[in-house]
């Protein structure tokens, strides 16, 4: 959205063409000047944010010694020497490595999913239909948002251990309590999020509501204006509330280190634990750290325009 | 419509009310119905809890334990500031965090927007290279600073070099007077990217014709700055500050992954202080003071900045 000025660039690009044939040389050496200065203060910035994660790629591909042997030359963010992918293939050995990746997809394709729906119906209920309590239903969401998720960690461990639950039992389907130790308790308290009700609220009111008046004399009930109206309409809000809700879903670690003691039931952040025993072979932690972070980097980079946007409008609203 | 035939409108009142309030019933059932889900989760996971902390902190409640909570009064509170000297160290370490985090970061945010904005070729590429530790879970950079920060590692290998051999090196997480300055500067690092691109899209809010015009005038790039981009970004600021402030006050994994607080509780803060009483010591009723406590400082510094950045009409 924002961030795509490109159309107004080219034009006033061309425009400062123009003058600049009539601008006297020196003035056009202080702009050259500039420019300069700008690529080089980006380049600074560049390397300065790039090295670490250049350096973790390139050390997961080499063996301990080599490692600490390169650290002292640039041959650090080289990949030269004795390259293997033996650091990943002792990651595998090392840990269960695709239960983990597999958890964290699961719990975060169902958070972000379960979380568009419900959250946006929740902001067509407060944006588009007018009842009862709106109002006050509508206060109470926005004042949620100013409750930091650390402030309530540790008094919901308390309060998720005595939740009821259904588990089945020799074949039967048992009544049972505690959330401890499931995938419940790393999706469930994570998919009403009051930011992304206000973001579809917020959404929904740009959309003219002849639309809906429309379809309400053609004797169309209000979910159905939702499902097959307003939902096909709204697409950037969606890819908005799912990037935004993606990266936190992920990167899940205080939450799953309480709640969580089962090593099948475990994300990959948490799972880094069992490389911090007795002597760090810190080839494979890198090897672990690359591997963990090559998913959402390549996901990053295939929408980075989307994620861009999302991010600049998450900050539009404050 | 002054020209509805008479038979419809002799017909009207009554059925139409009923129609209409009938219409209005079903659109409240229909509201209620999409809001609740909703705002049981909401209730369950965000309400419940916040009370929950609220009553626990007046009693001595543990995670696991035979013996119902006691209600214990205001014990827990006066605990925490005068019988705990590590809770009043983290409260300290939280706060110096902050104080440092805060300007550097929204400064050094500030600083990579107004140059990735300008209107030349490769700024998209340097945003994108920017935003990449934005991306990176804070799991994998703490565990991969850590690494770099080692006494014989490549932060200290890369400082020798820069000035000829003459840096001793130092043993940064294990020092108390660096471990804290070490978690700063990854912290922003790692985070800067992001209000780079809130900046960005305040930056892209000021219309094109102010600078035209300024430029008409004659004024220099900083007064340009002064003058035209600082005013048009108050509201950015506002937003900039108080989320960048509300994340510096929770600094917890970072803390957890890299030091466990140490050295000397040198870098314990207060949520990583309070998940240490409340879930590895057990005691729940203890730590929900200090998340009391927390969510009001988090609170009051909320309101003071947006008080102290308020619109000056």
């Amino acid at each position: 959205m924002a961030i795509d000025t490109t159309s107004t660039r080219a034009v006033t690009t061309r425009g400062s063409g123009q003058r600049r044939a009539a601008t006297p040389a020196s003035e056009h050496r202080v702009r050259l000047r500039g420019r300069i200065f700008t690529y080089i203060a980006m380049s600074v910035f560049g390397i300065i944010f790039m090295f670490p994660l250049v350096f973790m790629f390139v050390s997961s591909l080499k063996p301990d010694a080599q490692i600490l042997q390169d650290v002292d030359s640039p041959m650090a963010f080289v990949p030269a020497g004795d390259i293997s992918l033996d650091n990943y293939f002792g990651v595998f050995d090392r840990v269960p490595v695709a239960q983990f990746l597999f958890n964290s997809i699961f719990i975060t394709v169902l958070t972000v999913g379960l979380g568009l729906i419900v959250n946006s119906m929740a902001g067509f209920a407060l944006s588009r239909l007018r009842w009862k309590g709106r109002a006050v239903v509508m206060a109470m969401v926005i004042a949620t948002l100013i409750v930091p998720f650390e402030t309530i960690a540790v008094p919901m461990v308390y309060w998720v251990a005595q939740l009821p639950t259904l588990v089945i039992e020799g074949g039967l389907l048992k009544y049972d309590f505690g959330w401890l130790n499931t995938y419940e308790v790393q999706i469930v308290p994570f998919v009403a999020n009051a930011f992304s009700i206000f973001l579809f609220a917020q959404y929904f009111s740009t959309i003219p509501t002849s639309l809906d008046e429309a379809a309400r004399i053609d004797g169309a009930s209000w979910f159905t204006i939702y499902r097959r109206i307003l939902v096909p309409l709204s697409g950037p809000a969606f890819a908005t509330v799912a990037i935004l809700t993606f990266l936190p879903a992920w990167n899940q670690y205080l939450w799953p280190l309480m709640v969580v003691q089962k090593e099948e039931l475990r994300p990959v952040m948490v799972g880094m634990q069992y490389f911090f025993q007795l002597n760090t072979a810190w080839g494979e932690v890198m090897a672990y750290t690359s591997l963990i972070t090559l998913p959402v980097l390549i996901v990053f980079l295939i929408f980075q325009r989307a994620f861009v946007s999302s991010i600049a409008a998450s900050g539009v609203k404050g | 419509m002054t020209v509805t035939p008479p038979t419809v409108a002799a017909e009207t009142p009554r059925r139409a009310t009923r129609r209409i309030r009938s219409a209005r019933g079903r659109e409240t059932w229909a509201g209620l119905g999409m809001i609740a889900p909703a705002a049981l989760l909401l209730l369950l996971f965000l309400v419940i809890p916040v009370i929950l902390a609220f009553t626990l902190s007046f009693t001595n409640a543990r995670l696991i334990s035979p013996n119902p909570p006691r209600f214990v009064g205001f014990d827990n509170f006066i605990r925490v500031f005068t019988t705990d000297p590590v809770f009043l160290q983290s409260a300290w370490n939280t706060f110096v965090f902050a104080l440092v985090v805060v300007p550097v970061q929204a400064g050094l945010g500030l600083l990579l927007a107004v140059l990735v904005n300008r209107r030349m070729r490769g700024t998209t590429f340097f945003r994108v290279v920017f935003f990449i530790p934005v991306v990176t879970s804070i799991v994998v950079v703490s565990i991969l600073w850590k690494f770099m920060y080692q006494k014989d590692g490549l932060i200290n290998s890369m400082i020798d070099t820069l000035t000829f051999g003459a840096w001793a090196g130092v043993d940064w997480l294990n020092n108390p007077d660096t471990a804290l300055g070490a978690i700063i500067v990854l912290s922003i690092w790692q985070a800067v990217g992001f209000h780079m691109i809130i900046w960005l899209s305040g930056l892209q809010t000021i219309p094109e014709e102010l600078y035209e015009a300024a430029k008409m005038d004659g004024a220099s790039p900083w007064r340009q700055f002064t003058n035209v981009t600082w005013p048009g970004l108050r509201p950015t600021m506002v937003f900039v500050l108080v989320t960048i402030t509300i994340a510096a006050l929770g600094l917890f994994v970072q803390v957890d992954v890299m030091t466990q607080g140490g050295p000397v509780n040198s870098t314990s803060t207060i949520v990583f202080h309070a998940v240490r009483k409340g879930y590895e010591q057990q005691e729940i009723g203890y730590a929900a003071a200090i998340s009391l406590i927390f969510f009001v400082a988090v609170l009051i510094i909320a309101l003071i900045q947006r008080w102290l950045t308020r619109e000056k009409d």
